[in-house]
């Protein structure tokens, strides 16, 4: 019997909890014969929108590209644009950028957490997650002001200095996360449900995901070990110890157990940066804004964000304004181009796992 | 291969040793929020008494959340504009900027994140004025270390102090290009200093212009309102940088100094007018005279020019520039520098005639029937006299005669001790050239240093050449020697007492307390007064003078709508920005009174 391909909109409204975009499948029975992306329900011009205000207006734009991740976005541009200047950074804003970029790292995996697992229906330990995340977010508010866009790595340096007792207030949670991921792990690495549906599922061929320009976790996860913070140390990465976790198994597991495997490096590297950190200046002021001129001229760096590498250009025209900023997100390669391919011939109802498991944010990818 | 397996099936169970667990985000169940961290940025709160009303949050803001309105109660004057933010909430992203570039420190953001209202409008909101509150839950505040203003000024190159003392040289030494794109750079360009000139100079807009390397039109925009702004470069009193939002926490914009800057790079006259190009209208057929070549004189004359008038100067002395040119010593504004500017003006069509004195070489009456209208610009020539004993001694000179003497190039024998009576700029330009003729100097001021009308600057400067400033010393008497010339100078030690209407503290003299210093000259220096015995007759009666000023109206027309007035004999500030902005009021006066109603043009 010649079976009917049946298409199926799923979206835009949030498929899983990464944003608004949607997927057009063609499915025969429960098996995805064709996968189309649609997106557009997010676009919100940033890059355009940063060449009508001034250098340091544009600034504030930054932390919005992508929701989970904002602090990456704004070193990147703080970077491209000291680069640009050739301004300084005071070696303690550097250790200080590090410990925020890390922190960001684990209160994004920790909303992955939750977004992994409830997609394949296991809910509770999203709420353990993103209600442990609010610790760091505490931690946060109390450094830049606020809880999820921080605007708090700028050109020249960081924002503020850190409060009072804060380097202990990180310890102290770092020490309670990481007991807390124990029972993460528990739930979710042991649990049987979780093995069945992602080992063995959505598969990335490892030639294909260099060929594509895969990056982070996904990357990891088909064993190939690629870390801009190792690769092209950016800050004060270099003078830190940690491991860049890879996995062979090119599925949902092996991604996952990347990304398991990542957030305690990341504690490694915070109490790292906490014993480290030196004193001294935070931030280099940059002139006044108003009539802050960069020099004509470009400038492209390379960020290792939550979900791979990220790359800022940035060209000046010697006005007051950027002539251009572009971003190249991660989430574009994987969850436009290389989603499409992932799909065909995978369960419907692992949709939404995948898309988790490739770091997909919609935000990201329109801007 | 078999993924259920015992273990994996029993592990998850272990979620139930976190039942019953308080959640983390709420204080108490049901719904009680937690307390926002220290440096929270919540709603704002606006300091209403601190605020200059500057705007620099409006301009910072990119999500034009926040618009300058005025305030009930709060009332603009120089140096405030009146305005105050006003906040749309539902378009603030938060980011705290405005906090960050406000000059004053007078914004933050609160530790409030809760409202709830159906009505959109009730989200627009005043920071201070509605939630007076806020004041005790500020968490986002602006630091001097945090700020995003420049508070550091360019300093200024100049001569050192003993260095200066050798020669009439320019202390000043000016900005080269570089310090001057820095300090430009300093500007927010928040219009305070415009509204405070007298003459409501472009202000932010040159600096604007010096800032992005663009000089010609710096000084384009200059010349609009302002005919002698080398001068100004040099010499201004400056009320803009009084008033600059950024002196609030640190060092004002140096406004003058950077006119000053933009105004050199046109080295001649010829080059002055390439930049500027004025637009010359066509000969108008309306004659005005004008009576002395200062300040507001020349600027009569040089926008009248412009607009089609026929303009003649009558200048008592050899040379144009009033007390600009015989008040001001030329260590402080070089000659030359005056002469380009007077020469630009030439060539623009202004005649003056010089060593014509009104009323002696030709009277009042003719000029006021040959023209069209007059415009009278006559300075204060007249020195006050101290009234003391002794004063018409040999050696007890006029600081303002001085003064007038040497920048006429003469000499005059001052001895080695000089005494001068006074705190105005005109004595301390006094005391500063009496040292550059080789005098040690002593300043005899009744009250204290800090209560000195004289520029800060100037005082400095004074000091730093070695003049000894005697504050609260009140002179009584002139000692003089047997040939009749002065030796020395008896005053009397005050003290301040407060003033008791809550004015500035009055010096009152302490009896007993005379002391005696000595002296081979003694220059005064405590002010002067209009001559306006030009005016004859009918026109003594005709045009009215009170207090020693002519009685003008806002077009800076006398009481005979022919004659207009400008200058120290019409204002009460008295300093040549003063002069510059009365000419240019007089300007629209004159065009407005002959163009409006008189012949076809």
């Amino acid at each position: 019997m010649r079976e009917k391909a049946t298409t199926l909109y799923l979206g835009p409204q949030h498929p899983g909890i990464t944003g608004n975009m949607m997927i057009r499948l063609k499915v025969k029975g429960d098996t995805i014969v064709q996968a189309t992306t649609e997106v557009g329900y997010l676009h919100r011009a940033f890059e355009k929108l940063a060449e009508r205000r001034n250098w340091l207006q544009s600034f504030t734009l930054m932390c919005r590209f992508c929701v989970p991740e904002p602090d990456p976005v704004e070193e990147s541009y703080a970077r491209a644009v000291e680069t640009l200047e050739g301004r300084e950074v005071p070696e303690r804003a550097k250790y200080i950028r590090v410990l925020v970029l890390e922190l960001a790292r684990i209160a994004s995996y920790m909303l992955w957490y939750g977004g992994q697992a409830g997609s394949l229906g296991l809910y509770t330990i999203g709420q353990w997650s993103v209600g442990d995340r609010n610790y760091i977010l505490d931690l946060f508010e109390e450094l830049t002001g606020g809880r999820v866009y921080h605007m708090y790595i700028w050109p020249g340096g960081v924002r503020r200095d850190l409060p009072m007792g804060f380097e202990e207030k990180v310890l102290k949670t770092m020490d309670y996360l990481e007991k807390r991921l124990d029972d993460y792990e528990d739930l979710m690495f042991d649990n049987a449900i979780f093995r069945k549906r992602t080992i063995g599922v959505g598969i990335i061929d490892p030639e294909k995901a260099i060929e594509w320009g895969v990056v982070g976790p996904p990357l990891r996860g088909c064993g190939i070990q690629h870390d801009v913070r190792i690769d092209e140390p950016y800050e004060v990465y270099d003078q830190l110890d940690f491991e860049v976790p890879t996995e062979e198994g090119c599925d949902i597991w092996a991604r996952a157990n990347v990304r398991r495997r990542e957030i305690r490096q990341s504690i490694r590297i915070i109490r790292q940066v906490i014993d480290k950190m030196p004193k001294g200046e935070f931030y280099n002021k940059i002139p006044n804004p108003h009539k802050w001129r960069l020099p004509k001229g470009d400038a492209y760096v390379r960020t290792e964000a939550v979900r791979g590498e990220v790359g800022m250009y940035i060209a000046s025209d010697g006005s007051e304004h950027p002539r251009r900023v572009h971003f190249r997100g991660a989430a574009y390669v994987h969850a436009v181009t290389l989603l499409e391919d992932l799909l065909v011939g995978e369960n419907v109802a692992d949709v939404s796992a995948i898309m988790n498991s490739l770091g997909t944010c919609p935000p990201e990818i329109e801007r | 291969m078999s993924f259920i397996d015992l273990k994996g099936t029993l592990k998850p169970l272990t979620a139930l040793k976190q039942f019953g667990r308080k959640p983390h985000t709420l204080k108490e169940v049901p719904f009680v929020p937690l307390e926002a961290a220290d440096r929270y940025r919540g709603f704002h709160y606006n300091d209403i008494e601190k605020c200059i009303g500057c705007g620099n949050c409006a301009t910072i803001c990119q999500n034009q959340a926040i618009d300058m309105v005025p305030v009930e109660g709060i009332e603009g004057h120089k140096g405030d504009s009146g305005l105050r933010p006003r906040i749309d909430h539902g378009r603030c992203c938060w980011c705290g900027l405005c906090v960050d570039v406000c000059p004053t420190s007078s914004l933050s953001l609160t530790k409030d994140y809760l409202y709830v209202s159906d009505d959109p409008d009730s989200f627009l909101w005043m920071p201070g004025v509605d939630n007076p509150d806020g004041k005790e839950r500020k968490a986002f505040t602006g630091t001097p270390e945090t700020s995003l203003n420049d508070f550091q000024r360019v300093p200024m190159p100049e001569l050192e102090g003993m260095e200066r003392v050798k020669s009439f040289a320019e202390v000043v030494l000016g900005y080269n290009e570089e310090q001057a794109r820095a300090e430009a750079s300093r500007c927010i360009s928040c219009g305070l200093c415009t509204e405070a000139c007298p003459d409501h100079m472009h202000i932010p807009e040159y600096i604007n212009a010096i800032a992005r390397g663009n000089d010609a039109d710096a000084v384009r925009i200059i010349y609009d309102n302002n005919p002698l702004p080398e001068m100004c470069g040099k010499v201004c009193t400056r009320r803009c940088e009084e008033v600059c939002a950024i002196a609030h926490r640190g060092e004002p914009i140096a406004i003058r100094w950077l006119k000053r800057y933009a105004t050199e790079t046109a080295r001649n006259a010829d080059i002055i007018r390439e930049i500027v190009n004025p637009e010359i209208k066509e000969p108008n057929g309306y004659k005005v005279g004008i009576i002395g070549a200062g300040p507001s004189g020349l600027t009569v004359a040089y926008y009248l020019a412009l607009r089609g008038f026929d303009c003649t100067i009558y200048e008592a002395n050899p040379k144009a520039g009033g007390m600009t040119m015989y008040g001001i010593p030329k260590y402080r504004f070089p000659e030359e520098s005056l002469d380009k500017q007077i020469e630009y003006i030439q060539k623009i069509g202004v005649k003056i005639h010089f060593n014509t004195k009104v009323g002696k070489d030709i009277p009042f009456k003719e000029i006021y029937e040959k023209y069209d209208a007059v415009f009278i610009g006559v300075g204060f020539p007249k020195p006050w006299t101290l009234g003391v004993e002794g004063e018409d001694l040999e050696g007890s000179i006029q600081a303002v005669n001085f003064l007038y003497e040497i920048n006429n190039g003469k000499q005059v024998d001052v001895g080695d001790k000089v005494i001068v009576i006074g705190g105005g700029n005109v004595a301390i330009d006094a005391a500063r050239v009496s040292r550059r003729l080789g005098a040690e100097v002593t300043i005899l001021y009744r009250r204290r240093v800090q209560d000195m009308p004289a520029d800060w600057e100037e005082i400095e400067g004074a000091e730093q050449e070695g003049v000894h400033i005697i504050p609260q010393a009140i002179p009584v008497k002139f000692h003089g020697d047997e040939k009749g010339h002065v030796k020395a100078v008896e005053y009397l030690k005050a003290e301040m007492v407060p003033d008791e209407k809550g004015g500035r503290p009055r010096p009152v003299p302490i009896e007993g307390s005379n002391t005696i210093i000595e002296a081979t000259a003694v220059l005064g220096a405590i002010g002067q007064q209009g001559d306006y015995s030009f005016l004859e007759g009918v026109f003594a009666e005709r045009i009215k003078i009170e207090r020693g000023r002519f009685v003008v109206n806002e077009k800076q027309q006398t009481s005979d709508p022919k004659v207009f007035a400008g200058g120290d004999a019409a204002n009460r500030t008295a300093d040549a920005i003063s002069a510059i902005a009365d000419g240019y009021r007089a300007v629209k006066g004159i065009e407005e009174m002959l163009v409006g109603t008189g012949k076809d043009v």
